[in-house]
């Protein structure tokens, strides 16, 4: 890295500021890439295979180009403001969304030295920071003086801030297991698990903490307002929800933030699950993973997102009522038990 | 105990003295609970609810369907369907066309299932002219009323999907209904707009090799019902979504008029195939009629997902047994329907559809009343909708299946 | 065995789609994706279905045939059929007979911008003049392009198809197609 940095240092920028330019400009890509891919695989092909169709085929070879297509599209598009809209909450919200999922990019470890900052509280941080999308939301279904935006908006209030505490207690399974709320420590963990003594190719903790798994892949389902949780935007009964009087460019932000968002829960899912960017049979302080470590980090967040979308594809939407009664009284209770559990084995082992 | 009055306040100053209550704290829990009641109950009074008008344009709402809605929160208060967006006038139109041009124009009416638009209004004139129809004729008009009721369903049971959030049952439904649009439009010429029954017939005979793609097409049709069946029906959130919703009873349903498959989901045992076969082939197969106990959503779907396997098994059996014969009647060229009313009903995809013919000897109608299964089928939503949250008008609403052509005609 | 939740089995509905779709072919070449086969789309117009032969794609016409004895523009719901014609003298067909009436064209335009492709007019016509086409690709930037001219008519009878035979057990006889003369 510093060698890298030699010729800047040598003119007198500051090495803080190349670090955090660059961080930002490898953060933003980070977001803005798995985005592309994710909604290029799953959202215009997979889904399309899954329905008997091809999906877009004609922008670029098979299709891929198509999302620059719709990026080219939704820029020349007529920026509308609802008269009754409130006009700088209305403007902010879609950035307020944004910057919460570029808050989380940040503490995703690529490798054990290939990190945009290495918190030590990193999974706690984040999942604070993804509350703030809720705001976001709210904003925007508060602000379009829209009686379909007001009811999206107030649906998905409910519905995310119940399902933020399922998320929360899963991923507190996974932190008793590991020890420590940093990124980092968590792959290492799982990295030297022995599994009766034998310590050689570890243990992901997908294998203790399933049940966390399967919550955790619920809740993030909800929080990505996903179906069947997709009541806040609920397609055949309130038009798009808080996004109805969204238009052009900050549609397109919503839109961009709703799958990077997907990219990036999926990733977190798999660091703490799926052993994030550590591979079985190699040593974990291996220098070779701060090369190949994003990209088996980017293969298994695809894994994950494929189940996101999967999900998306079969699956009716849930009433608010029931998708409700679903967080409280079934997934709390499970992850509290989980918690419990995992507690138990903790001390006595 | 008297207090002296503060000057500020016009209250006692002072410290308040201590009264002993005789009262149980558990009773006096009910009675504040009792008082907030009360207050909720001043405060709800007086609030005015969201009026949500889903209007014409909404993907809801197949087609112009207008509905206002007023909520409380998220419950409805009172909802009504405002039709006619989509009035075109039809029995104006019939006054001025021949019969001929008539049978071309009325398959615009139900326009998924077009076949069986034309039916009823032919075995109306039929029943004036006095003439039946050949044996070959009635096979062959009855295999297609029933592809036409199989192509409306098969359509109905992937929207339901979608309108529920199941964005893939209906790529599946579009993709299987057009094996049957293409068998309709191997004989008739038309997709869509078959335009092929006539007084007296029907227009042309079958293509060779029409009746062995008809039949694999049928095992494809039953394969989709399969596949729907685990795909949307085993569902357990679809069964949440639609069990105990949008209940009909079966004598308010017989009071609004609905017919077809949301009167046979209430559990009562009526089909005009049956009852009333007129000009048609059904009794010449084996068949059944399928009837749910319970009247809500799910029941709705449970019964047009049977009806269609059944149709599939009414035509296999009608093309296996098909009479050879000439296709039409002998009828003068220039028809001139004599004198008199008929009324004839038949058992459409979209419930019961007659018409209402008046003519007076002319090459016209005078005039024709066209009763429609839709209009009927929706004057229940107002009794049906009360109380219902917002999710569930879509459900009720996608559940009773209405064709907005069919509405308004 | 406990009972499957629906839930599972309908994954299972559209992982099996998926699977279809994506490896259509059987034999060795299966793990090859091939979706473009696998998929019901059929992506116009690099590829195009062909209509079945009775389809009603546009109507063609037989001048030859035709007497201007405007019974398909009376019956046609939309009145888009516009004819003109007038009386010529025709020789006669022996020596010394008289000379015969015939109804000559002048015009026979069909509007197809209110055409409803219905089929009246190829039905009701006593001599068979008019054929249905399923030639589908005609549509025009201009919408007063849609009105077919004679001369239009008649280049469309080079794409009408030979009426198929029927099913057994039908009465009907095969009609047959005029063959159209070298002009």
């Amino acid at each position: 890295m510093s060698s890298v940095l030699a010729p800047l240092l040598a003119v007198g920028i500051d090495d803080w500021w190349v670090q955090t330019v660059l961080r930002v400009v490898v953060g933003l890509v980070a977001l803005l890439l798995p985005a592309g891919t994710l909604v290029y695989l799953f959202l215009f092909k997979m889904m399309s295979f899954m329905q008997s169709r091809l999906g877009p085929m004609e922008a670029g070879p098979y299709g891929s180009l198509q999302l620059l297509a719709e990026v080219g599209k939704w820029l020349q598009k007529e920026d509308i403001f609802p008269a009754k809209a409130d006009k700088y909450v209305f403007a902010l919200a879609p950035f307020v969304v944004l910057i919460s999922t570029f808050l989380l990019v940040l503490v995703l470890p690529g490798g054990p030295d290939a990190y945009f900052v290495n918190l030590d509280v990193g999974i706690y941080f984040a999942l604070a920071v993804s509350s703030i999308s809720v705001i976001g939301i709210l904003m925007a279904g508060w602000a379009s003086a829209s009686k379909y935006a007001l009811m999206g908006g107030i649906r998905a209030a409910g519905q995310l801030i119940a399902y933020e505490l399922p998320l929360v207690l899963a991923v507190l399974g996974v932190v008793i297991q590991a020890e420590s709320l940093n990124m980092n420590t968590i792959v290492a963990r799982q990295a030297e698990w022995e599994i009766f003594g034998i310590g050689a190719f570890g243990m992901p903790f997908i294998v203790t903490q399933f049940l966390g798994f399967a919550i955790f892949m619920v809740a993030i389902q909800a929080e990505l307002t996903q179906p069947p949780f997709d009541m806040p935007v609920a397609e055949s009964e309130i038009v798009t929800g808080y996004l109805t009087e969204y238009s052009g460019i900050r549609f397109l932000l919503f839109f961009i933030g709703e799958f990077a968002t997907a990219g990036v829960f999926s990733a977190i899912g798999a660091v703490l699950f799926l052993g994030g960017w550590w591979v079985p049979f190699i040593d974990p302080t291996n220098n070779l993973f701060n090369v190949i470590g994003p990209l088996v980090l980017a293969g298994k967040m695809i894994l994950l997102a494929f189940f996101i979308f999967w999900f998306r594809v079969t699956f009716p939407r849930f009433r608010e009522d029931q998708l409700q009664r679903l967080a409280w009284k079934v997934l709390v209770p499970l992850a509290l038990l989980n918690i419990f559990v995992t507690g138990i084995l903790k001390v006595v082992f | 105990m008297t207090d002296t009055l503060d000057p500020r306040t016009g209250g006692p100053t002072g410290p308040r003295p201590i009264i002993e209550s005789t009262v149980s704290s558990q009773e006096q829990m009910r009675y504040i609970g009792q008082q907030a009641a009360d207050a909720r109950l001043n405060v709800e009074i007086e609030t005015e609810g969201m009026t949500l008008n889903m209007g014409p344009q909404h993907p809801a709402t197949h087609g112009t369907l207008r509905l206002v809605a007023k909520l409380d929160g998220e419950q409805v208060v009172s909802a009504e369907p405002i039709m006619g967006y989509m009035h075109r006038g039809y029995e104006k139109l019939t006054e001025v066309r021949t019969y001929p041009q008539v049978t071309t124009l009325v398959n615009r009416i139900d326009w998924l299932g077009s076949f069986a638009n034309e039916v009823p209004f032919i075995l109306a004139a039929e029943q004036l002219m006095e003439i039946e129809a050949p044996p070959r004729a009635k096979w062959i008009r009855t295999i297609l009323f029933e592809l036409s009721r199989i192509s409306n369903i098969a359509l109905f049971l992937g929207d339901m999907g979608v309108q529920l959030g199941a964005v893939t049952p209906v790529f599946l439904a579009f993709r299987d209904r057009e094996f049957v649009l293409n068998q309709v439009e191997a004989v008739t010429g038309g997709r869509f707009h078959p335009n092929f029954d006539r007084i007296g017939g029907i227009k042309d005979d079958l293509p060779a090799g029409w009746i062995e793609e008809t039949k694999a097409v049928m095992v494809k049709m039953r394969a989709f019902c399969d596949e729907l069946e685990t795909l949307l029906m085993g569902n357990e959130i679809f069964q949440a979504r639609c069990r105990g919703i949008g209940v009909i009873p079966p004598a308010v349903a017989q009071e609004y008029g609905l017919s077809g498959a949301n009167l046979r989901a209430s559990g009562v045992d009526w089909d005009m195939r049956r009852d009333n076969n007129y000009g048609m082939a059904y009794d010449e197969c084996d068949w059944k009629v399928w009837t749910h106990p319970d009247g809500d959503s799910y029941a709705r779907y449970w019964v047009r997902l049977q009806e269609t396997r059944e149709a599939t098994h009414i035509v296999d059996q009608l093309l296996d047994s098909m009479p050879s014969g000439p296709i039409m009647a002998k009828v003068p060229r220039i028809i001139k329907v004599p004198a008199g009313e008929a009324y004839v009903a038949t058992e459409n995809p979209l419930g019961a559809m007659g018409y209402y013919i008046v003519s007076q000897g002319e090459l016209t109608p005078f005039r024709v009343k066209i009763r429609s299964a839709s209009f009927s089928n929706m004057s229940v939503s107002p009794w049906v909708l009360k109380g219902v949250f917002v999710p569930d008008i879509i459900t009720i609403l996608a559940s009773l299946y209405f064709i907005l052509g069919d509405i308004d005609r | 065995m406990p009972q499957i939740p629906g839930m599972i089995k309908g994954l299972g509905v559209t992982a099996k789609i998926f699977l279809q779709t994506v490896f259509p072919v059987r034999g060795w070449k299966t793990i090859i994706p091939a979706p473009s086969i696998g998929a019901h789309t059929v992506q116009y117009p690099r590829e195009k279905e062909a209509p079945p032969t009775r389809a009603r794609g546009v109507i063609a016409l037989h001048e030859e045939n035709c007497t201007a004895c405007m019974l398909c523009a009376r019956e046609c719901p939309d009145w888009c059929i516009y004819i003109e014609g007038h009386k010529e003298l025709a020789p006669p067909r022996r020596a010394g007979g008289k000379p015969r009436q015939k109804n000559k064209l002048d015009r026979f335009d069909i509007d197809f911008a209110l055409c409803m492709y219905c089929g009246i007019c190829v039905e009701v016509c006593p001599f068979e003049a008019l054929f249905w086409s399923p030639e589908y690709e005609f549509s025009e930037p201009r919408i007063a392009d849609l009105l077919h001219d004679k001369a239009r008519l008649a280049d469309w009878m080079e794409t009408v198809p030979a009426f198929t035979e029927y099913e057994a057990g039908a009465e009907q006889k095969v009609k047959k197609v005029p063959e159209i003369e070298a002009s």
